[in-house]
């Protein structure tokens, strides 16, 4: 429906209304902007696709306040960060309220829980739409009151007038009609008067994650359950050609083997039962078919010599013009991994013709409706409900899961199902994040600043997310398999593999190409940041060589090229607090780097500042103190802030130390962690500061993926400044800095 | 039949002797602390005491535990009344996703009862075998350290009672 038509039809109802409901909106109606010809205006955030308030609150005849939203909680902590927003605004205490989060039963559709786009979609419209419902409840307490709204104040769940008498909500809701649309425009609390938003209230979810109480979908038992597990096929082009599944079935506890096509689980009434299940119809399938993987040495050439559609996302000035000193670099990427700790699991039941599928996806909709085509199923007859799960930091196995789930609990219908995923599934079947090439030349102009910047960006898709039942893995697998949709790029101004491949800096003459690469030797999708980390891994660490070319320090040198002040604001407070100096000797082995991005140019900004030793013995970089500025706009929660930023810059760390997907011609070699080894404990940073710039009333910017980039390349700059040594491909592991500076 | 006592209750379960301590305590006794992370003693998200030790519940069959003293992260306390290391996370805020959490606390737990005065490198050592993957390590590591120091501060007084008798 088009909210704006909603928009008309309720003005009507409104006027029908009469008194002060219609005096407060016709202050700021929108259809005045309309009658002269101005285009509609856009409400905030997801308000706009949805503009019924009572598509995101609800109080019922007791008072009780229920707020929903299409995002998930993925351990970010956006579930407390809404719950801040909507009390605020609401003058409720945060405990007051319920928050309902991803389910296509009962919230809206809100797509994904992807790209940093949490508070700025769902969190400004949960904003938006409290503070109008508050304005309502002043409406009706002013007609109650027979009082001006001047002289009510909200407070803690009443109204309370400036004569003292007092209504609660629930006095109030019998009059209250949530179920219109939301208006633009309208008053939000002051900044200055923020008692809640802004404050650093602990984590909701966390008391139940710390003593073992019901968190993941991984501990849901309800009545019934049984437990499933998939076995995969040895390798992704392998076919099933034989089975015999009866000794399985007569193993004990086995209730079903489930075959269908090389689909293949077994569903057990114990877990350890299904588990020894699995391994037994593992041991018994006979597969055919080779896979033909590249060599993994020569991915970045395989990569690059790929049939590619090319975007030139950047051209301005004219090139080759400048007369000074130039520098030409390649950068790349491995493949790399999303890794979750836990597994993916789902839970599924067929019953009376609906399937419910729990699912940690963070996109419940598009799974949804992606399941539904998969089982040849109406959609209203398929339900998602976000459960969380171990983090995912992009596309994993959820998805998957969740389509395996339902393909068995069809297969053993009325029965609640549990997949779990084991570790070498996880790590074998989960789309990586892709491997990628970068290409960048710049020339100086007589005055050391960049005249000229050529950037290229070679990448396959940063998502095959559902969007339709072929990106589901088992879905390739079935008798009747669905073909895999053609893949395609996600547009400037947010990017896939493009993302933040325009430079922030200011550079007269400039071309920056995106090579799009359909075909994918491997299977990718999206992973925290897309294309963002290697872009800004590859501009930022370039931007040192550069100024070392200009003989420039790298702080100054960025600050030469930046124009927007909120970016030089997260520079110079990063600089300041971790004492850069430029210039400064440092102890041989010892060196700092210096990073910074804007997260896809319009989102959150952040800068780094680090410092580490390399062991020339051994090649080991081991992380000093690492200091942070960040700039997400208005703040929320800062401590909700400093976590993320925190875990951006260590699971950074761990990427571009260490992780990099192993694969021979024939098979995903990477199938646990001694195969895939990540960053523990005795290699964690001696320290991480986060300084937060707030920014009270301005946007929503996110701050998820605002950190991987520049920690990566913050890292790279200061292994080169430790070794003298330039390294351009990730992961700067071991090995490979012994061997750049030929030990 | 197997007896376990877990949490200080006696439990008798009727299960294949190979099954994994992780599976029975998930789904036996429904508890949900110890996670299934990789079955191969990699993660530690499956960590829980023996006795005093730390040990990976997916990989020690049931039938090793037999009468033996199991306890989990539900044993330490609970969201009204936590134990000094579960507070302790709580006020680090030590947490994203928490899925490694409940492990990342019994491993901890092991060590703050056998050496209170924990040092950080103490910490960073004792903690290697578990993984995170948010990132959430620095909060942990604050977060063992607050609790070294609540735990050794009530040791303390408990020491000079028992000294003054």
């Amino acid at each position: 429906m088009n909210p704006h038509t909603q928009t008309k039809l309720s003005r009507r109802r409104l006027l029908q209304t009469g008194g002060a409901l219609a005096v407060y909106f016709s202050l700021r109606d929108p259809l005045d902007a309309l009658a002269q010809g101005a285009p509609p205006p856009k409400l905030p955030g997801s308000l706009d696709k949805f503009p019924l308030l009572d598509s995101w609150i609800k109080i019922d005849a007791n008072g009780a306040i229920t707020v929903f939203t299409g995002k998930a909680e993925l351990g970010q902590g956006i579930k407390t960060a809404f719950i801040q927003l909507a009390a605020e605004e609401l003058s409720v205490e945060p405990g007051d309220l319920t928050l309902v989060t991803a389910d296509t039963g009962r919230t809206p559709n809100e797509g994904y829980t992807a790209g940093s786009h949490s508070m700025k979609d769902s969190g400004t419209a949960i904003q938006n739409a409290a503070a109008q419902v508050r304005g309502l409840l002043l409406d009706l307490a002013a007609t109650r009151f027979n009082m001006p709204r001047e002289q009510l104040k909200p407070q803690r769940g009443t109204v309370v007038a400036a004569d003292g008498r007092v209504l609660r909500y629930a006095e109030l809701v019998a009059g209250l009609d949530l179920h219109r649309p939301a208006v633009p425009g309208a008053p939000k609390a002051d900044p200055k008067t923020y008692t809640v938003i802004g404050k650093p209230l602990p984590r909701v979810d966390i008391p139940a994650k710390v003593t073992g109480g019901l968190a993941y979908v991984q501990d849901m038992r309800p009545d019934g359950l049984v437990h499933a597990r998939v076995v995969r096929p040895p390798n992704p082009a392998a076919k099933l050609k034989a089975l015999d599944s009866q000794p399985v079935e007569q193993m004990p506890g086995v209730i079903k083997v489930v075959r269908d096509g090389s689909f293949l689980a077994v569903v057990a009434a114990g877990e350890f039962q299904a588990i020894q299940a699995m391994n037994a119809l593992s041991s018994l399938a006979q597969w055919e078919g080779q896979a033909n993987l590249p060599k993994q040495a020569n991915i970045s050439d395989v990569i690059r010599a790929l049939p590619a559609q090319d975007t030139v996302i950047l051209n301005q000035g004219s090139l080759g013009q400048a007369s000074g000193r130039a520098l030409k670099a390649t950068y790349h990427r491995p493949y790399q991994m999303h890794g979750a700790i836990g597994p993916s699991c789902a839970l599924a039941q067929f019953k009376d013709g609906t399937m419910t599928v729990w699912t940690h996806s963070q996109g419940v909709y598009p799974l949804r409706d992606s399941l539904a085509e998969l089982l040849r199923m109406p959609k209203e007859q398929v339900h998602c409900i976000h459960t969380e799960g171990s983090g995912c930091y992009g596309h994993n196995g959820a998805d998957d899961a969740a389509a395996d789930a339902a393909l068995i609990a069809r297969a053993v219908p009325d029965r609640p199902v549990r997949v779990q995923w084991m570790r070498e599934q996880e790590h074998g079947w989960e789309p990586y994040g892709p491997a990628m090439v970068t290409e960048v030349q710049a020339a100086l102009d007589a005055d050391g600043k960049i005249a000229d910047w050529q950037y290229e960006v070679w990448s396959n898709t940063h998502s095959t997310r559902p969007g339709g039942a072929g990106n589901l893995l088992a879905a390739l697998h079935l008798a009747q398999p669905f073909a895999q949709p053609a893949p395609t790029p996600i547009p400037q101004p947010e990017g896939g593999g493009d993302r933040n491949g325009i430079p922030l800096y200011a550079v007269p003459n400039a071309r920056v190409t995106s090579h799009f690469i359909p075909a994918m030797p491997v299977r990718v999708s999206a992973m925290r940041g897309l294309g963002a980390y290697m872009n800004v891994f590859s501009i930022e660490s370039f931007m040192d060589e550069m100024a070392a070319l200009a003989g420039t320090d790298p702080v100054e040198f960025r600050l030469r090229h930046l124009e927007d002040t909120r970016a030089r604001d997260v520079i110079a407070l990063a600089a300041k607090e971790f004492g850069w100096k430029p210039n400064e000797p440092l102890p041989k082995g010892r060196g700092r780097g210096f990073a910074f991005a804007r997260y896809k140019n319009l989102a959150g900004y952040a800068a780094i500042a680090l410092d580490v030793e390399v062991e020339r013995e051994t090649g080991v970089v081991q992380i000093g103190r690492v200091v942070a500025a960040v700039d997400s706009g208005q703040v929320v929660n800062p401590d909700g802030i400093r976590n993320q930023i925190e875990g951006a810059i260590v699971q950074s760390a761990s990427w571009t130390l260490y992780e990099s997907v192993g694969y021979s011609e024939r098979e995903i070699t990477s199938r646990d962690w001694g195969s895939y080894p990540i960053l523990r404990f005795p290699a964690m940073p001696s320290k991480i500061d986060v300084h937060i710039i707030d920014r009270p009333g301005q946007p929503f910017l996110g701050t998820g993926e605002a950190g991987q980039g520049p920690a990566s390349a913050a890292i790279a700059n200061a292994v080169a400044s430790a070794t003298g040594v330039r390294m351009r491909s990730l992961p700067l592991s071991p090995a490979r800095v012994k061997a750049a500076i030929g030990i | 039949m197997t007896e376990l006592i877990v949490n200080g209750e006696r439990h008798t379960v009727d299960v294949d002797p190979a099954t994994p301590l992780l599976y029975v305590l998930r789904n036996e006794l429904k508890l949900n602390g110890a996670k299934f992370g990789c079955g191969l003693g990699q993660c530690g998200a499956c960590t829980v005491m023996l006795d005093s030790d730390p040990v990976f519940a997916c990989l020690i069959p049931i039938v090793a535990v037999d009468g033996r003293r199991v306890r989990t992260v539900e044993g330490l306390g609970t969201a009204e009344h936590p134990g000094p290391v579960q507070r302790a996370f709580m006020d680090e805020q030590a947490a994203q996703c928490g899925y490694c959490i409940p492990g990342m606390i019994m491993r901890a737990q092991a060590l703050l009862e056998r050496k209170a005065g924990a040092s950080e490198d103490d910490i960073r050592q004792h903690m290697e075998p578990n993984l995170c993957r948010c990132g959430t390590h620095m909060r942990i590591l604050a977060a063992v350290k607050r609790a070294a120091v609540t735990m050794r501060s009530a040791e303390k007084p408990s020491r000079q009672r028992e000294a003054g008798r």
